[in-house]
C-alpha cells in the first residue's frame, strides 16, 4: 500500500508519463512524498477517514451538492421553520443547482433557534432522538440540540478525525477535563476517543489536585481541556513542585475558547506536549466540526459534513476565499438537527491550499474573536484579542486580565485590569512602573485610543466557573 | 466514474425527477431506494438513454452522455437489466445472450469475444449452460432473471444498472442472484447501481445508498447509516420492524 501511495504521489506531482529521471531528483522527491504522507515533526500522522478527508475537490463538491440538495429537501419537508421561511422568500428546493446557489438560502441565526425553543428545529420526531444537549444560554433562553442514533455515530467519527489528526492512537490514555452534562464538549471527545480505541478517563471539570494525581498515577498521555485550564494545571504543577517530565503527557487537545499562538507556546513548553486546536460549536454538533493536524496551520473543516462560508457580518454577502469574515456553516449529515447557513458569530478566514498532512480539506484560521464582541470606544473599534495579544507579549506570558468599559459623562473609558502574577510582583517598584507604562503604550498603539491599565491583586478579578469574563461592558447606551 | 447533476425528467407534463444529483465511484455498489412512483426506474432509464432528460448533466468517465442514443451509451460501457426481465421469449437462451452482444458482432471485436463472454456468463450461471438450447420463454422466473443479467453482461459493461432484480422471485433464488451481483462487482470490477424493493437486502450488499421520494433525492449515506435511519426503516424496511408505540 505504501509503495502504491508513493507512486500515486509521484504521478500526482509530475503527471502521467512525466516521472522524474532516476537519480538525485527522485530521492529528494521521495522525501517530499514522505512529508506529504504526513511524516511530519517526528510523528507519523494517521488519517481516520482517508476517503472523506483526502477527497479530490471535484468529487467532494459533487458529494456536497448531493447532500445539500437532500438536506434542503429534508428540512423543507420536516422543519416548520424552514418551510415557512422558504415559502416566504419564495425559494424552492429545486433552486439549489450548484454549491454557489447555497447563498440564495436565508441564514439561520441564534435568534431563530431561540424562537423555536425547545424542539421547534428538530427534523425528526422526539421519539427518534436519543440525546438532548443544550447551550449554556448566558443571555436568554438556551438552545436545545437533538441527536439521533446515527447522529451520535457520525459525531463519534468526526471527533475521531481531529483526535487522530492530533496524534491520538489506541495506545493513548485520554483524560477529559471538560464538563459532562448539557455541554457537548466532553461527550464528543469521549466518543471520538472510544471510536479510536483509546482509554478514556472521564474526569470532568475541577479538582485540580485530583486531576494531577490521576494524570501521574494513571499515566495519562492525552489532555483534553480548555487552554486556560491547561495553564492552571501547569501553575498548580509548579506550586506542587512536580516536574512535567515525570508526567506521560504527549498530546493536548484544546478547544472551547479562543487562545493565541503565545498560549500554545506556553502550554507546550510547560506541559511538554503537542498542543492542537479544535473547533467546538454545540449548535452544529459539538467538537468534530474542525480540528488542527500536527502541521498546526489551521483547522481542517470536515467539508463532507459541513459546508463553510465566510460572510460580511454587516451585509451578509459571501466573501471570496481567503477573506476574513463571519463563519457560516450548513450541516450535511445531521438527522435530528440540520441547520442551513447557521451564523456562528465566529470570525475567521478559509485557506483552500493543500496542507502538508495530505488532507484536502479547507483550513480555517484560529478563531480569535467573534463578529459580535467588537467594542466601540469613542468611535474606535477595539478587539479584545488585540488587547490580549499585546498584553501577553509585554507580560511575556499568560496573565489573567479583564477589559472594563465604562462611560463617564459622554466619554467612554476602556480600562484593562491586570492581575499581578508572581513574575510581575517580584519586580522592583521601578520596573513595575515601567512595565505598566510599556503596556499602556503598546495598548494605545494597537487600539488607537488611550487605555487605562490597573494592576490588581492576584485572584481578585471575579471568576464565573473558573473563567474570567473577558469584557465587562458597564456602559448603558 | 459517473456524476449526475440536477437532472429533470418529464413524462409529458408530469415531472418524474426533480433536480436529482448522484455519483458513483468505480467499483462501488450503490443502491437506490424509494417507494413506488418515486422515480427510481425513471432515473435508470434516464441514465441509459431510454427516457430523455429535459435538463441537467450526466457525466460518464468525464464525458457528457445526456440524451445520447441508447446504443451509443451501451457502447460507452453502461448496460441495463430492465425491470421484469424482458428476455426475448421465443428465442433460445444462447441467442438471447448473443443478442446482448450485438455490438460485439457488429463493431467491437467479433466472434471470439462473444464466445469468451458467453462462457463467462455460463460460469456465473451454470444453469444457463444446461438450458442454452431451450427457449427463453420456457425458463422459470429466476432463470429468466439470470438470463437478463447475463445478457447485459455480454457487453462487458463498466457500469451495470439493475432494476428490481429480485422482483417476484423465491427467496432462495434472490440469494443466488445477489451472490452473482456481488461477485460481478468483486471479481469483474463492474460498478453497480441497484434499484431494489427489497431495501434491506440491497443495503446489506451495497456500500452506499440514496433515497428518492416523489422525484426528490432526500438522503445520501453509507448503507449502514441508511439501515439505521428511522425514516428509511419506517418507509422501506417496514415488514421486519415492530412499531409497538404507534397506534
Amino acid at each position: 500500500m505504501f509503495s502504491e501511495r508513493i507512486s500515486a504521489g509521484i504521478k500526482k506531482k509530475y503527471g502521467k508519463g512525466k516521472q522524474p529521471k532516476f537519480g538525485e531528483e527522485r530521492s529528494v522527491n521521495v522525501i517530499n512524498i514522505f512529508q506529504q504522507l504526513s511524516f511530519y515533526g517526528g510523528y507519523f500522522m494517521n488519517i481516520w477517514d482517508q476517503t472523506h478527508e483526502c477527497m479530490a475537490r471535484d468529487e467532494l463538491e459533487q458529494l456536497q451538492l448531493e447532500r445539500l440538495q437532500a438536506v434542503v429537501n429534508r428540512v423543507y419537508k420536516n422543519v416548520t421553520h424552514y418551510r415557512k421561511i422558504f415559502n416566504e422568500t419564495g425559494i424552492i428546493a429545486e433552486d439549489i443547482r450548484s454549491l454557489a446557489d447555497l447563498s440564495r438560502l436565508p441564514f439561520t441565526t441564534r435568534d431563530d433557534l431561540q424562537v423555536n425553543y425547545p424542539y421547534g428545529m428538530f427534523a425528526v420526531p422526539l421519539r427518534e432522538v436519543v440525546r438532548i444537549h443544550s447551550s449554556s444560554g448566558t443571555t436568554s433562553k438556551p438552545i436545545v440540540m437533538g441527536y439521533t442514533k446515527n447522529d451520535i455515530k457520525i459525531w463519534s467519527n468526526l471527533a475521531a478525525r481531529f483526535m487522530t489528526a492530533a496524534g491520538v492512537t489506541p495506545d493513548d490514555v485520554v483524560q477529559i477535563t471538560f464538563r459532562y452534562g448539557l455541554f457537548t464538549g466532553a461527550f464528543g471527545v469521549h466518543y471520538g476517543a472510544e471510536a479510536i480505541g483509546a482509554s478514556v478517563i472521564p474526569m470532568g471539570t475541577g479538582n485540580t489536585d485530583k486531576q494531577i494525581m490521576i494524570m501521574q498515577d494513571y499515566k495519562s498521555t492525552v489532555l483534553v481541556s480548555t487552554s486556560s485550564y491547561a495553564i492552571a494545571l501547569a501553575d498548580r504543577l509548579d506550586q506542587l513542585g512536580i516536574d512535567p517530565k515525570s508526567l506521560s503527557l504527549k498530546t493536548g487537545l484544546f478547544g472551547g475558547e479562543p487562545w493565541s499562538e503565545k498560549m500554545r507556546e506556553e502550554i507546550e513548553n510547560r506541559l511538554l506536549l503537542k498542543a492542537t486546536d479544535n473547533y467546538v460549536i454545540s449548535e452544529l454538533i459539538g467538537p468534530g466540526v474542525a480540528g488542527e493536524c500536527l502541521c498546526k496551520k489551521g483547522m481542517h473543516i470536515y467539508e463532507d459534513a459541513f459546508i463553510p462560508e465566510i460572510i460580511d457580518p454587516e451585509t451578509g454577502a459571501v466573501l471570496p476565499a481567503g477573506a476574513e469574515g463571519e463563519l457560516v456553516l450548513t450541516t450535511l449529515t445531521r438527522e435530528a438537527f440540520p441547520l442551513i447557513r447557521y451564523r456562528t458569530g465566529d470570525v475567521t478566514s478559509l485557506d483552500y491550499t493543500p496542507c502538508e498532512c495530505g488532507r484536502t480539506l479547507v483550513r480555517m484560521k484560529k478563531i480569535m474573536r467573534r463578529s459580535d464582541d467588537m467594542i466601540i470606544v469613542r468611535g474606535v473599534n477595539v478587539f479584545p484579542a488585540q488587547i490580549e495579544d499585546a498584553l501577553f507579549s509585554v507580560a511575556q506570558g499568560e496573565t489573567p486580565y479583564q477589559i472594563v468599559v465604562e462611560r463617564e459623562g459622554a466619554m467612554d473609558n476602556l480600562e484593562v485590569v491586570v492581575e499581578v502574577t508572581d513574575k510581575i510582583f517580584s519586580l522592583e517598584l521601578q520596573k513595575q512602573r515601567s512595565f505598566l507604562e510599556t503596556i499602556k503604550k503598546r495598548l494605545a498603539s494597537v487600539t488607537g485610543i488611550n487605555v487605562v491599565v490597573r494592576l490588581v491583586e492576584s485572584k481578585s478579578i471575579p471568576r464565573q466557573q473558573g473563567r474570567i469574563q473577558r469584557v465587562l461592558d458597564k456602559r448603558q447606551i | 466514474m459517473l456524476k449526475i447533476k440536477n437532472i429533470n425528467t418529464y413524462y409529458g407534463q408530469a415531472q418524474a425527477l426533480k433536480n436529482v444529483s448522484l455519483h458513483l465511484a468505480e467499483g462501488e455498489i450503490v443502491t437506490l431506494i424509494g417507494a413506488n412512483g418515486a422515480g427510481k426506474t425513471t432515473l435508470l432509464n434516464s441514465l441509459s438513454g431510454v427516457v430523455p432528460t429535459r435538463s441537467g448533466q450526466i457525466i460518464f468517465n468525464d464525458a457528457p452522455i445526456n440524451n445520447l442514443p441508447v446504443h451509443q451509451i451501451v457502447r460507452l460501457g453502461i448496460s441495463q437489466v430492465p425491470e421484469g426481465r424482458q428476455v426475448f421469449k421465443p428465442v433460445s437462451v444462447e441467442d438471447n445472450l448473443e443478442l446482448g452482444s450485438y455490438l460485439h458482432h457488429r463493431i467491437l471485436g467479433g466472434a471470439r469475444d462473444v464466445k469468451k463472454n458467453k462462457e463467462m456468463v455460463y460460469d456465473l450461471f451454470p444453469i444457463l449452460r444446461e438450458r442454452r438450447k431451450q427457449l427463453a420463454g420456457t425458463l422459470s422466473g429466476g432463470e429468466q432473471q439470470m438470463l437478463a443479467i447475463g445478457r447485459a453482461f455480454m457487453t462487458r459493461p463498466k457500469l451495470m444498472l439493475l432494476d428490481e432484480p429480485s422482483m417476484g422471485l423465491a427467496p432462495m433464488v434472490v440469494q443466488e442472484i445477489f451472490r452473482v451481483i456481488a461477485s460481478l462487482s468483486r471479481e469483474q470490477k463492474t460498478t453497480v447501481l441497484l434499484v431494489e424493493q427489497n431495501a434491506r437486502a440491497a443495503l446489506k450488499m451495497a456500500g452506499r445508498g440514496y433515497v428518492l421520494e416523489t422525484g426528490h433525492m432526500i438522503l445520501e449515506g453509507t448503507a449502514a447509516e441508511l439501515l439505521n435511519n428511522k425514516d428509511v426503516q419506517r418507509a422501506y424496511l417496514g415488514r421486519d420492524k415492530k412499531e409497538i408505540w404507534e397506534r
